[in-house]
């Protein structure tokens, strides 16, 4: 007798643990009543339950469908619960309880019944599961269930269909849920049917059309391939404006990386070969500044900025009190000075900190995509440098049209010796204007750290290109850079899809070396004093 | 005669003298000296004499446009490499079915690629007069339409650096691509025979070395002559003061593009002696880091006065060996700061330092150094 406590204390125990509160729930929660007339031996029973739980509109309706639909609803033979198998593995299964879905331990699967269900019943399940998803919550999830229905619908999804429809408070769940309509009524030859999806750029509506336009019913067909021709036509204007995207987001890339150099070379006739290097350290600081705050990589990008500025303007001020100043007056022999300090930043950057690629993160606000219809979307992170490389220019501008500081650059460019007779110091405008230059170069590396490597070699990559679209544009010229940047990028892109990329590359700068040729001074060359240099 | 002319001069006989005596105890070194000796030179070490003879004669091309013309070319690795392009097809012809997959006419990279057959460009580079030819015509037809076209619309100074730099960057990026038929990526490599003599030989490779060496000689002659004559004089004149000799009546864009094609041809030259010594040729020889690399040896050895090339590039070059041997990772700051020091303490390379000499005339250097100012501005 001595066994007898013990079981007594376990069987105790059972009961305070789960017996009492399952107890407690299975009287008040409606679900116990539901789940219950899913256990029929009637498969008609059963689809008649389906239909009464997706009516009820409980939360949990879904998880219990989908497990129903997989085999996952069991109910414990001893006690009489429902569970949902978690992982049907081996000889004890992992369960949560069907109500609250909380865990409910190991049970062994012999004592538990499976709720079966047979074609028609699972139909009826896929279909059913497609329509709670129109019931939820969130606009976004509801267009996503829409969206996932258009080619799916069959006879018996049509008829809930239109009820949901008649209920849906966002156009545009209802006008993806009409087409999805429209699509199984076209499939059944309904020529109506054509109305609904014209100007659609889905790919199953194209399917559907597609499939309609070789249909044998003439006037179907007819109707079917107009509606065609009408969505390829945008379809190829689609493709005109991501084209037109892709190239001017690559023409702000070439902006950002040329508009300092337009400034040190077009403006003050520098040569910084380390220009491109100048950049690199702007992308290092984005990373270095995500190391020191680990966790927001939103913060520590827009703190990049302002950091990545100071770094490479001080940096450029080095190499100009270094290097440069000795210089002056030697264009050749500066470029190769500014080489060897390209050559040696490079390296020191390997050296001190690795020559692998580091990876800068992106925060979340910058990734993913702006959906402007089903065919075009356009990348956050490539916006955002394109805005960014248009804020930068209208900043540059500003500094050069509307500050002393501006006015001292220009003039002691176009006239270093009459300028310091007017009282300005030439010396102290070369080591700003350089810093200016040099300082932008570090906010093209901030913005470049979104989009490429971050790497040793980031700089050498785009130095050539910087140099391509300062000559091009004209030099001295910041709105020739702009200009010529944009359209570099887009022509770039525009010659992609029938040359490849690196062809196009190359018939890129073919075309700027020839068209140097033909205008030596750029697309807009300087006028007047300047121009006599 | 013009031709002779150079023999005259004191520089030249010295040059040709160290040069020639150079070449002679080499060769004494490698065969008479036995294997153990210590003075003896080893093969290799003679192939690397001789890769260093074939950027010494690169350099003096380049020297030849930028000391005495006045256009610095960030490009001239391009005409290297395309004399370099012109050897390797022909090298590659010789190896006929010899190759991993046999094929008679095909290289292997071609057979790789499923290629029927050889492109129209690579016919005629079997026989070895045509591939010789090529060497020549191939980068002095670059550079003939190259500088027609930036020349006439005088195109100069800075902007003609920069897009010759474009130019073989692009260069380059075309011949990474492997529909060009040039072996993409990988280059041309795995040659066996030149002129039906095993290039692994011993023998072949002295033979090499000191065909780059009388190559150099007489390449170290043509510059010389060409510089020495009125022409010289003249392209001279257009570095120091471009628009005043356009305004004296002389059309300063044919001697400039007379000088950059034979300047070009000559560093094809350099690039076809390049090939077989070191047994590949591949598109890194168009990165643009190379060319200005050349005109940096240029820079430091002293630029106008030709023999400063050949100083400057076998030190820089001896200096890379050594320490990209020793601790390649300091290779680039030095190299770095080479650039930086030679061009802000020493405009005049080491030449300059020679010509310091306090028992020479001093305005004799300076009437043959360029003046920086006005050429550039």
């Amino acid at each position: 007798m001595r066994m007898f406590p013990r079981c007594l204390s376990g069987l105790l125990c059972l009961c305070l643990l789960c017996g009492l509160p399952l107890a407690a729930q299975a009287q008040d929660d409606p679900g116990q009543a539901l789940l219950d007339s899913l256990d029929t031996d009637s498969y008609a029973d059963k689809g008649e339950a389906v239909e009464t739980i997706i009516a009820s509109g409980d939360a949990r309706s879904r998880r219990w469908l989908e497990a129903l639909l997989g085999g996952k609803l069991q109910r414990h033979k001893d006690t009489d619960r429902f569970v949902v198998v978690v992982e049907n593995r081996g000889r004890h299964w992992p369960v949560v309880d069907a109500l609250s879905f909380e865990d409910a331990g190991e049970v062994s699967r012999r004592e538990m019944d499976r709720i079966g269900i047979n074609n028609a019943l699972r139909g009826q399940l896929q279909g059913a599961l497609a329509v709670i998803d129109l019931h939820a919550e969130q606009v976004g999830e509801r267009r996503e269930a829409a969206r996932a229905l258009l080619g799916d619908v069959d006879a018996s999804l049509a008829e809930p269909l239109g009820a949901v429809i008649g209920k849906e408070e966002d156009a545009e769940v209802r006008r993806l849920l009409e087409q999805a309509l429209a699509i199984h009524r076209l499939e059944e030859g309904d020529a109506a049917a054509v109305d609904v999806l014209a100007g659609s750029l889905n790919s199953r509506v194209r399917s559907a059309l597609n499939a309609a336009s070789r249909s044998e019913d003439a006037e179907l067909a007819a109707t079917a391939t107009s509606a065609l021709a009408d969505i390829e036509q945008k379809m190829m204007l689609n493709r005109g404006l991501e084209t037109l995207y892709f190239g001017l987001s690559l023409g702000s890339v070439l902006v950002l990386a040329a508009i300092g150099l337009a400034i040190t070379f077009g403006v003050m006739g520098v040569i910084n070969m380390a220009h491109g290097e100048l950049i690199m350290l702007g992308a290092y600081t984005t990373w270095a500044m995500q190391q020191l705050l680990p966790g927001q990589p939103g913060l520590a990008l827009l703190l990049a900025i302002p950091a990545g500025f100071l770094v490479a303007a001080l940096a450029g001020v080095a190499i100009e009190r270094g290097v440069i100043q000795f210089l002056k007056g030697r264009p050749l022999e500066t470029l190769l000075a500014t080489f060897g300090v390209s050559l040696i930043l490079q390296q020191l950057v390997r050296t001190v900190i690795s020559p692998q690629n580091r990876t800068v993160v992106t925060p979340e606000w910058m990734s993913g995509s702006l959906m402007l219809n089903e065919g075009l979307s356009l990348t956050l992170n490539r916006l955002y440098v394109l805005g960014f490389a248009l804020v930068v220019f209208a900043g540059l501008m500003l500094v050069m049209r509307r500050t002393r500081l501006g006015l001292e650059v220009r003039a002691v460019t176009q006239n270093r010796a009459m300028a310091r007779a007017m009282g300005i110091r030439a010396t102290r405008v070369d080591i700003l204007t350089f810093a200016l230059g040099s300082g932008v170069a570090g906010l093209a590396g901030v913005a470049l750290s979104q989009l490429t490597n971050v790497g040793p070699n980031l700089g050498q990559n785009y130095i050539i290109d910087s140099f391509m679209v300062v000559v091009f544009g004209g030099v001295g010229n910041l709105w020739g850079t702009l200009v010529a940047g944009l359209s570099l990028g887009v022509i770039n892109q525009v010659l992609e899809p029938w040359a490849g990329a690196v062809l196009a590359k190359i018939v890129v700068l073919v075309f700027i070396i020839l068209f140097i040729q033909k205008r030596p001074r750029g697309l807009f060359p300087q006028k007047g004093r300047a121009a006599e240099g | 005669m013009w031709l002779t002319r150079p023999f005259s001069e004191h520089s030249t006989r010295r040059f040709l003298g160290i040069l020639l005596a150079a070449l002679g105890l080499v060769t004494l070194l490698n065969l008479a000296v036995p294997a153990g000796h210590p003075l003896h030179v080893s093969t290799y070490t003679v192939t690397l004499l001789g890769k260093y003879l074939s950027y010494a004669l690169l350099a003096v091309a380049v020297d030849l446009v930028w000391g005495y013309l006045g256009i610095l070319s960030l490009g001239h690795g391009a005409f290297f490499a395309l004399g370099g392009y012109a050897m390797g097809m022909y090298l590659m012809r010789q190896i006929g079915d010899r190759g991993t997959y046999g094929d008679p006419i095909l290289p292997d990279f071609m057979v790789f690629l499923n290629w029927e057959s050889l492109p129209w460009y690579w016919l005629g580079f079997d026989t070895p007069w045509f591939a010789f030819l090529m060497v020549l015509l191939a980068p002095g037809l670059l550079a003939l339409v190259f500088g027609f076209l930036a020349f006439r619309s005088r195109v100069t100074g800075v902007y003609l650096s920069i897009i010759t730099q474009a130019m073989t960057f692009a260069l380059m990026l075309a011949f990474f691509r492997n529909e060009m038929g040039f072996g993409g990526n990988n280059g041309l490599t795995d040659f066996r025979e030149l002129l039906g003599v095993d290039l692994r030989n011993d023998g072949t490779r002295l033979g090499l070395f000191l065909a780059t060496g009388i190559a150099l000689a007489l390449g170290y002659v043509l510059c010389r002559a060409i510089v020495a004559s009125k022409l010289g004089r003249v392209s001279v004149a257009c570095r120091d003061a471009e628009a005043r000799t356009r305004f004296l009546g002389y059309r300063v864009e044919r001697f400039q593009l007379f000088v950059f094609v034979v300047s070009a041809m000559l560093a094809g030259l350099a690039g076809a002696l390049y090939v077989p010594q070191v047994g590949i040729i591949n598109p890194s020889e168009f990165s643009p880091i190379f060319s200005i690399e050349v005109v940096l040896w240029v820079a430091l050895g002293g630029r106008a006065t030709l023999y400063g090339a050949v100083i400057g590039a076998l030190l820089v070059n001896y200096a890379k060996t050594v320490f990209t041997g020793v601790m390649p990772d300091a290779w680039l700051f030095a190299l770095g700061g080479m650039f930086v020091l030679v061009t802000v303490f020493l405009p005049r390379g080491i030449a300059g330092l020679l010509s310091l000499r306090p028992w020479r005339r001093a305005g004799h250097a300076a009437t043959t150094q360029p003046t920086t100012g006005e050429s550039t501005a």
